[in-house]
């Protein structure tokens, strides 16, 4: 297993330094010159001005010495100065990566709440009305844009109703969690919707292979309760491909949690990769992407161990490594 | 019969079995028909979707503008019939280009195996490993001309469609590249193989006149599901202002603008959300009909 861990973490480090070039490279060619950008609404600037400025920042420097000296820092635990928000990058990041994964820890539990059930009920009685219902349920789950979805409960409880607050993550000037609550609801809501279908359709797949096994079968003859059968033995078996599966989504939470957060301005790290790319603050943006990469390779690599060690028939070498 | 046409009224009798994915069908071909009509329309109605009227804006529906005006009094439901052009055809496009890329890759990975295999199949974990949106978002945002390309490939609304297409098609590829593979896998088992080869085939001929058509049923039903996708993508891109540009109107772009008029007209952050929403869901039910009415094995819905 430790060879495993070995060679997957070097996978990882491997794709992580490939994005920090990519990202580096991409983010050099967008439009627009960041010092030029700072400057612009200073009517005193001057060229030398902004030529000391490029010298200072080392902008003059070809792109592959700005890297270089990048990864150096980083190395070093020195991830540099944001330009946008004027503050050390991790002062900039933790906080809001902390507000993140409350938004996504949130609705990806309530998500799998509602999605186990959901699936089993719908699995025990195939093809009959319940299970067209929670499978039309899922289609739209999953084919529903998420943001028109954030916009729709906007609308209907924010707008019409008045009964949400419809951005930020707390009334200004009051502290403590239950004053925050309100605001919590519509993103979670939003995230939690746009997961489930998915969550559920697993779930669903998963169950009815297991229901057809023979030991299922034996079960019943044995006398068992239809409730012990499908909680107790059926689910269990059912867990390994779903948790799998729900790992390897882990990853594409932070691609969810971008849009949400911005549409509900919600300081987190979707929205501060979105505020960073677009105000070309490299620092961040590098960072933050980089973040995302190393959770959705965390996914990725907790889904193959979770295979491996929750199914006794398959062995690490079993795993493509 | 002949062995094709009793094949394909078996593979009609199923498909049309599933009623949910039959309506996905005649919804989907209204859309596209609708779209397609779109400049009939226009003039039918006599007016133009680019005039810009402030006088007439947030206009409700009448018989002139039926679902109303929008925030530069622009008729809405012309503007939804264009958007749809440039959404299905972004869709389609994207999709078929992901199409062609992934066969490809797949069916090379499945076929000669071995260190191809490995390689391709790490390119398309790596890829798989990328966090989409955001790297979709650092590429729109590039511009091009700073990579030598020339200038007026850029810009123009003509350009944001086909970088769009581009874009989505470059991630969207690894789907159908692992299904091909797969099948491409089990067919390289197959006695027609093992007969073409011993009868001298080239490695070139067996993987396009034996291989492609046994795998392009799960191909096919890999792509449906990928058009699905690549819409959804090119609205949050445009809906973020990175995707199609205004004025050209897709379903995305119309949203853009909609969370700040959420107060004023909220219909207007309705419409062009519910029919991306719809295409996506009839696309995807037809995409599930498509692959149990294929192969009821495959384990889809039913």
């Amino acid at each position: 297993m430790t060879r495993f861990l070995a060679s997957r973490l070097l996978q990882a480090v491997l794709v992580l330094l490939l994005m920090s070039v990519l990202v580096t490279v991409l983010i050099a060619l967008m439009p627009g010159d960041p010092v030029d950008l700072m400057l612009a609404g200073n009517p005193k600037a001057t060229a030398a001005d902004a030529a000391r400025l490029k010298a200072l920042y080392g902008l003059d420097r070809p792109l592959w010495e700005r890297y270089v000296n990048w990864l150096g820092a980083a190395l070093t635990g020195d991830f540099g100065y944001s330009r946008l928000f004027a503050q050390p990058v991790p002062a900039v990041l933790l906080p809001r990566l902390g507000n993140t994964l409350l938004l996504l820890g949130a609705s990806f539990m309530l998500a799998v709440a509602i999605a186990l059930p959901l699936g089993v009920l719908a699995a025990r009685k195939p093809y009959s009305l319940l299970d067209d219902a929670v499978n039309l349920f899922c289609f739209a789950g999953i084919s529903v844009p998420p943001f028109w979805l954030a916009l729709l409960l906007i609308l209907l409880f924010a707008v019409t109703l008045g009964w949400l607050p419809a951005s930020g993550m707390g009334p200004v000037g009051e502290e403590g969690w239950l004053a925050r609550l309100p605001h919590f609801v519509l993103p979670v809501a939003t995230l939690t919707l746009a997961s489930v279908g998915g969550y559920t359709r697993y779930v669903r797949s998963a169950m009815l292979v297991e229901l057809r096994q023979d030991y299922v079968r034996t079960a019943r003859a044995k006398g068992l309760g239809e409730g012990q059968v499908v909680w107790r033995h059926t689910l269990r078996n059912a867990l390994i491909p779903i948790v799998t599966i729900v790992a390897l989504e882990f990853g594409t939470l932070f691609s969810g949690a971008l849009v949400t957060e911005t549409m509900f301005a919600w300081p987190g790290m979707g929205k501060l990769i979105y505020d960073s790319i677009m105000g070309n603050d490299l620092n961040v943006a590098l960072v933050a992407l980089l973040l995302a990469t190393a959770t959705t390779l965390a996914g990725n690599l907790l889904a193959d161990v979770a295979y491996a060690a929750l199914d006794p028939r398959i062995t690490f070498k079993d795993v493509r490594s | 019969m002949g062995a094709i046409a009793a094949m394909r009224s078996r593979f009609l009798r199923r498909f049309t079995r599933h009623r949910l994915a039959t309506v996905s069908a005649v919804v989907l071909a209204l859309l596209a028909l609708a779209a397609l009509a779109a400049p009939l329309i226009e003039s039918a109605m006599g007016v133009d979707q680019t005039a810009v009227s402030l006088l007439d804006r947030y206009g409700p529906p009448s018989f002139e503008h039926p679902l109303g005006t929008d925030e530069l009094g622009r008729d809405v439901l012309v503007r939804l019939l264009y958007g749809g052009r440039v959404s299905l055809f972004v869709g389609l496009a994207a999709a078929l280009a992901s199409a062609v890329i992934g066969t490809a890759i797949g069916l090379l990975a499945g076929y000669f195996g071995g260190r191809v295999d490995d390689a391709l199949m790490r390119l398309t974990d790596v890829l798989i490993a990328l966090p989409l949106l955001p790297l979709l978002i650092v590429l729109s945002a590039i511009d091009p001309t700073r990579l030598g390309v020339p200038e007026d490939w850029v810009s123009g609304e003509d350009a944001s469609l086909g970088r769009i297409v581009v874009l989505v098609a470059l991630f969207g590829w690894t789907t159908v590249a692992r299904l091909v593979r797969g099948a491409t896998l089990s067919a390289r088992r197959r006695d027609y193989v093992r007969a073409a080869v011993a009868l001298g085939a080239g490695s070139r001929r067996i993987m396009l006149a034996h291989i492609l058509p046994n795998v392009a049923a799960p191909a096919v039903v890999a792509v449906t599901l990928t058009v699905g996708n690549v819409i959804l993508l090119e609205s949050v891109l445009s809906f973020l202002g990175l995707g199609i540009q205004p004025p050209l109107p897709s379903w995305g772009n119309m949203l853009t603008n909609a969370q700040e008029l959420v107060s004023t007209a909220p219909m207007l952050a309705v419409w062009p959300g519910l029919l991306i929403f719809v295409t996506v869901i009839a696309v995807n039910l037809l995409g599930d009909g498509l692959q149990d009415a294929l192969d009821p094995r495959s384990g889809g819905s039913r």
